[in-house]
């Protein structure tokens, strides 16, 4: 203790003791009440939301890509879609063309057979009237010449006689 | 526990390197003022004691400087005079500093409503009846220890009113920030908020949470406190005039009040697990009688080693650099000063690191000893 009574620098001076303490206390509890307190928390707080709001850029950035991946996706099938529907298109419309001309040829075919079946019908129709008309004339024809022909009595007994002759033969 | 990691953390050393650089851009000018304004006072005090100068009247000067007083000094004779409140035998009395003149030799006596005191070298004394051959009312033992009783001393002095000065000036920036913080809710800070931000998150991150773990919450305001409270302080006892100047922290009743605070914190929040550190340390049984003690002692040797780490690291600045201005004084040499101004320009900068530094270590000690106090049991190591 003579050490301490000696140097006056380490000897604490107890007045000023008391007002630290009291001077230190206020300023602990003041400063804890109204600005540590509400300092701290509002830093925890903003670490907090930048986190959150690190994490939720985060989180959009992969939504976006998915949403691109997705567009791409939806691009493609539209795409492929697209294609389909074109080349079905063209089958369509080959097989359209196709079943006209088929359609077509059936029909033209039909007609081209009508059509020879009424020429067969008109020719034979034809045919039949000449033959009438023939047969008509050559009868008429023959009634003329042979009423020419027998119009002289000699010229008629002459050919009964030929025939009778030819008959004999027989 | 290892403290390697805490000066091996960049963290710390590019904050440490700012606070340099934005001290030494704010002070180097009262750095300055500093010297001269000290030259003024050793002047003074030389001029004052009228006796050839000599070593022992430098320390005197020196520890003079250093001590708590009564008034507060600017320059020459202009001086702030403080109340003096004293709880005597005849209850509490209290006059102003300069009701009874400055004389401090003990040679006169002093009627402070009927009770008879003397002022002696800074201090108040109950008198002697007689005067002692030397003049005074005051009368020294054979180890040469001053025997008068003294009233208690609850003045308001020098130290107390930068106390409270740095009190004040905590209270309206923090409470400021805080309310920036409610106003500003969410935003990014700004203005002084954006200068203290980083250092509350250096207390928090590099001292509360590797020291304290999950607890750290509840130690915060007590660290955050104690650490800005002790910095400021340092770097008010830098400053050579008013707002700055007295030697607060350099000041053995302040920093055994901080000590105490962390030895109470340390002793109320002790867990069983650190309890049972003391009373069965890991030894065998037969040890325990040499254990014990030691464990015991080591319980106070802790608060005792924080206490007079600050004291004497910031009287050691103080005492440094005046001693380089009274170089001048010494050599009797105006030259002297070519060499002592810069070296005082030097230290103070150092000085600065320093003020930081202790302000730093007295938390993370304080963190330290509060986390060994509240660690939970684990693994022996």
């Amino acid at each position: 203790m003579t050490l301490l009574a000696l140097n006056p620098l380490v000897s604490p001076d107890p007045g000023l003791f008391i007002w630290s303490t009291v001077a230190f206390l206020i300023l602990f509890f003041l400063l804890s009440k109204f600005a540590w307190k509400p300092i701290v928390k509002a830093l925890d707080e903003r670490e907090r939301s930048i986190e959150d709001a690190l994490s939720k850029a985060e989180m959009a950035k992969a939504e976006m890509a998915k949403l691109i991946s997705e567009n791409e996706d939806l691009l493609k099938e539209a795409r492929l879609e697209r294609d389909n529907i074109l080349k079905e298109a063209k089958e369509i419309k080959d097989q359209i063309i196709n079943d006209a001309k088929d359609q077509a040829k059936a029909e033209g075919t039909k007609l081209i057979e009508k059509a020879k079946d009424e020429i067969t019908n008109q020719k034979l129709a034809a045919m039949a009237e000449i033959k009438n008309q023939v047969s008509s004339l050559s009868l008429a024809i023959a009634e003329k010449v042979l009423r020419k022909q027998l119009e002289d009595q000699d010229k008629q007994q002459a050919l009964v006689n030929d025939l009778l002759k030819e008959v004999k033969l027989n | 526990m290892d403290l390697s990691h805490i000066f091996n953390s960049k963290k710390f050393f590019s904050i440490a390197i700012c606070a340099v650089l934005f001290s030494f851009l704010s002070f180097s000018a009262f750095s300055q003022e500093h010297a001269s304004s000290d030259t003024a006072h050793a002047t003074a005090a030389g001029a004052h004691d009228a006796k050839p100068e000599k070593e022992e009247d430098i320390s005197k000067v020196i520890l003079h400087h250093i001590a708590d007083s009564h008034e507060w000094h600017f320059f020459g004779h202009v001086a702030l005079p403080l109340p003096v409140i004293l709880w005597t035998d005849n209850g509490l009395v209290s006059f102003l500093s300069n009701k009874f003149g400055h004389n401090d030799h003990g040679t006169e006596l002093l009627d402070v409503d009927g009770t008879k005191l003397v002022y002696y070298h800074g201090k108040y004394y109950y008198p002697e009846s007689v005067k002692s051959a030397d003049g005074t009312y005051i009368a020294y033992n054979n180890k040469g220890d001053i025997m008068n009783t003294k009233p208690l001393d609850i003045s308001i002095t020098k130290n107390v009113v930068s106390l409270l000065i740095s009190v004040t000036i905590l209270l309206v920036v923090f409470i400021g920030i805080a309310n920036a913080y409610k106003k500003r809710e969410g935003k990014a800070p700004k203005g002084l908020q954006s200068i203290l931000e980083p250092i509350i998150i250096f207390v928090r991150d590099d001292i509360a949470k590797p020291q304290l773990g999950h607890k750290y919450r509840g130690f915060m305001p007590y660290l955050l406190t104690v650490f800005f409270f002790v910095w400021l302080n340092n770097l008010m006892g830098l400053i050579p005039f008013f707002p700055g100047g007295a030697n607060l922290t350099g000041n053995i009743a302040v920093t055994m009040m901080l000590a105490l605070c962390t030895f109470i914190l340390t002793t109320v929040n002790g867990n069983k697990n650190y309890w049972g550190h003391v009373f069965t340390p890991h030894v065998p049984w037969w040890l325990y009688p040499l254990m014990i003690p030691v464990e015991i002692i080591g319980l106070f040797t802790k608060p005792i080693a924080l206490m007079i780490r600050l004291f004497a690291n910031i009287t050691a600045g103080h005492i440094l650099i005046l001693s380089l201005i009274s170089l001048i004084f010494i050599l009797k040499s105006v030259l002297v000063a070519g060499i002592a101004v810069p070296f005082v320009l030097f230290i103070s900068v150092i000085e600065l690191v320093v003020g930081f530094i202790q302000a730093f270590i007295f938390t993370i000690l304080s963190a330290l000893f509060i986390g060994m106090a509240v660690e939970e049991k684990h693994a022996e190591h």
